[in-house]
């Protein structure tokens, strides 16, 4: 490439001749970089509300300043303490039983020899991910309505009791973690097979030459062939333990709990900002659950790059 | 290759199996049937709800097999205009949106493949940089009501389709898989980079592109969150606000008791039909979806 660059004339100064080879690659930039600036920077201007006493009909421009009295407002309220907490139980439930179940199935799914009876079993499990939220939602409340619910039905045909199993705010939580797994587990395997395929087979082989049985070969083989896997998955989530979902939450909210078990940050964000009005309270939680975001990123990428993983960024 | 790699991976049967291996396996394909099943059964459900007569369902009776077959309520759905609507937006949305987000992806992730292109990294940065950070949803509504979009299908269709993850896929797979001499003798020919992209980049980068195109067309169709902020006027819900809509799951509009009263008026079987409606999509596309999908994942797992 510079070969033909210096080829041309020394006269014409740098910038004609670089700009004469460069100019489409800067001209194909433009209209995406256009896109970018107005759809995601621009916005960014608008988190000066979080610093602001917003009046509607001022504009944000021209409503005063307050400094930090929006963050302190929101740390000082139960209420959005206590929505900042119920994100974090739900996450950090989220991860303690939905990030296994992928490893544990993806093990399963390597013990098993019969090809067909593998594939099947992939493509049924991968299914939940193309889901929609809604789609999801709407299955899962045909299974788990109270009165008309199918195993409320079956439950109650078997002389059992109904089980509010959505409005109950604890069963709720047991529900949301539920179909949190059944929507990813599948999905999550992927990246795990990948890795176990990547394991030597010699190394299997030299394991069953000196008698180990297949649990040996998990733990001592598979487990540690896909290490690295685990803990890059697990920072980068451990990174996002602050984000929240707003699809996943509000489809499955509903009356009895959306002021407790479904109350977390996104879906306080749209209720208080969107729905109350009450723009600058939503743009700082927005804003502090962002910055924590970003910070969380960075420490995650950090650690995976001083353990010799990979990292994020 | 890819099955004989696998094939290798999996621990040899010896010739003699031992009862521990034996009974592992059995349990280990019990487990799985079972999983399998927990994934399928919720499915299951909706599909004979939506085959079932009404009485069936009301009564109660219909579990995972059609009780009493009907295709009422798919008629139903065919036959109401706002349905069909809604439908008819939300193909027009995907496609449109579909068509701009590669478009965006394919413009921004070339020029970037270039190592000696000035300003590539700054660049790179702000491109990356909207994946970690975002000014959020009240500042990103004020944007669309300053752009006079609210209530209108551009809201939609505009802001979701950058994407810097996608321009991250389609860039790696462009730095992995196109060899710098190829594009090196195009140039030789007197090619420039407009005719570079067009002649021997895109018709190379065939696989990521139909990953990329599902990941944007499957993205759009199953979102309903930016309709629901977006969008007030019903005329212009697309598939899934109406469904959202329809299944009450408003949980600020009604209180639950009166949701399920109006559930009934509704029809437990038209609904289960416009789920199935909304997925039926989904489902003929799933063979490429699957392959493809599992592409994107391996290419967007390289990324260093």
């Amino acid at each position: 490439m510079t070969g033909r660059m210096t080829a041309r004339p020394a006269r014409r100064s740098r910038f004609t001749h670089y700009m004469g080879r460069y100019w489409p690659l800067y001209v194909m930039l433009l209209f995406p970089m256009a896109f970018c600036l107005l759809f995601k920077y621009w916005p960014m201007t608008g988190l000066a509300m979080a610093f602001k006493n917003f009046k509607i009909v001022k504009g944000i421009w021209g409503s005063p300043w307050n400094g930090i009295d929006n963050f302190k407002y929101l740390f000082s309220r139960p209420e959005s303490v206590g929505v900042i907490l119920q994100t974090l139980k739900l996450n950090l439930l989220d991860l303690a039983i939905g990030f296994p179940m992928p490893i544990l199935l993806a093990i399963m799914l390597n013990e098993v020899r019969n090809k067909a009876f593998k594939r099947i079993t992939q493509t049924v499990i991968y299914l939940p991910h193309f889901l929609s939220w809604v789609i999801i939602a709407s299955l899962f409340i045909a299974m788990l309505r109270t009165e008309t619910g199918m195993l409320n039905v079956i439950a109650a045909n078997m002389g059992g009791s109904k089980v509010p199993y959505l409005e109950d705010n604890l069963l709720w939580e047991v529900v949301y973690i539920f179909i949190g797994v059944w929507q990813s587990m599948g999905w999550g395997t992927i990246i795990y097979l990948a890795a176990i395929t990547g394991i030597s087979s010699e190394l299997y082989e030299a394991a069953t030459v000196d008698g180990a049985g297949r649990f040996a070969k998990i733990w001592h083989i598979t487990l540690p062939g896909i290490r690295g896997t685990i803990v890059t998955l697990l920072i980068m989530t451990l990174g996002r333990i602050l984000g929240s979902s707003f699809e996943r939450v509000n489809s499955l909210s509903n009356p009895y709990v959306v002021l407790k078990s479904a109350n977390v940050i996104s879906t306080y964000i749209y209720r208080v900002g969107l729905s109350n009005g009450k723009y600058h309270y939503a743009t700082a939680m927005g804003l502090f659950q962002n910055v924590i975001g970003v910070l969380l990123i960075l420490i995650a990428d950090r650690t995976a790059k001083a353990m010799g993983e990979s990292g994020l960024i | 290759m890819q099955s004989k790699a696998t094939a290798l991976k999996t621990p040899k049967r010896s010739i003699r199996e031992s009862v521990g291996s034996r009974t592992l396996d059995i349990i280990n394909y019990v487990l799985l049937t079972l999983v399998a099943l927990v994934c399928l059964l919720p499915f299951l459900h909706v599909v004979s709800m939506s085959l079932s007569s009404n009485g069936a369902v009301i009564s109660q009776k219909v579990y995972f097999f059609p009780v009493e077959w009907s295709v009422e309520g798919y008629k139903m759905v065919l036959n109401d205009p706002s349905m069909m609507r809604s439908l008819g937006i939300t193909v027009l949305l995907t496609v449109g949106f579909t068509l701009l987000g590669m478009i965006l992806t394919v413009l921004a992730a070339y020029p970037l493949t270039k190592k000696d292109l000035k300003g590539r990294s700054v660049i790179s940065f702000m491109f990356m940089f909207t994946m970690y950070f975002g000014g959020g949803l009240i500042p990103e509504y004020l944007l669309m009501n300053d752009l006079k979009m609210l209530n209108t299908l551009w809201s939609l269709l505009l802001p979701l389709a950058f994407s810097a993850y996608n321009i991250i896929i389609m860039r790696s797979f462009i730095e992995s898989s196109i060899p710098v001499s190829l594009e090196e003798a195009a140039f030789l020919d007197g090619a420039n980079y407009w005719s570079v992209l067009f002649r021997v980049v895109i018709p190379l980068c065939k696989p990521v592109l139909a990953t990329l195109c599902l990941f944007f067309a499957v993205g759009r169709w199953n979102a309903y969150g930016d309709a629901l902020y977006y969008i007030s006027t019903s005329r212009l819900y697309p598939m899934q606000l109406k469904l959202y809509y329809l299944m009450g799951m408003a949980s600020d509009a009604a209180n639950l008791a009166e949701g399920g009263a109006a559930s009934y008026v509704t029809g437990e079987v038209v609904k289960a039909t416009c789920v199935m409606f909304a997925t039926i999509p989904i489902i003929i596309l799933y063979p490429f979806l699957q392959r493809y999908f599992v592409t994107g994942i391996m290419i967007g797992a390289v990324k260093g």
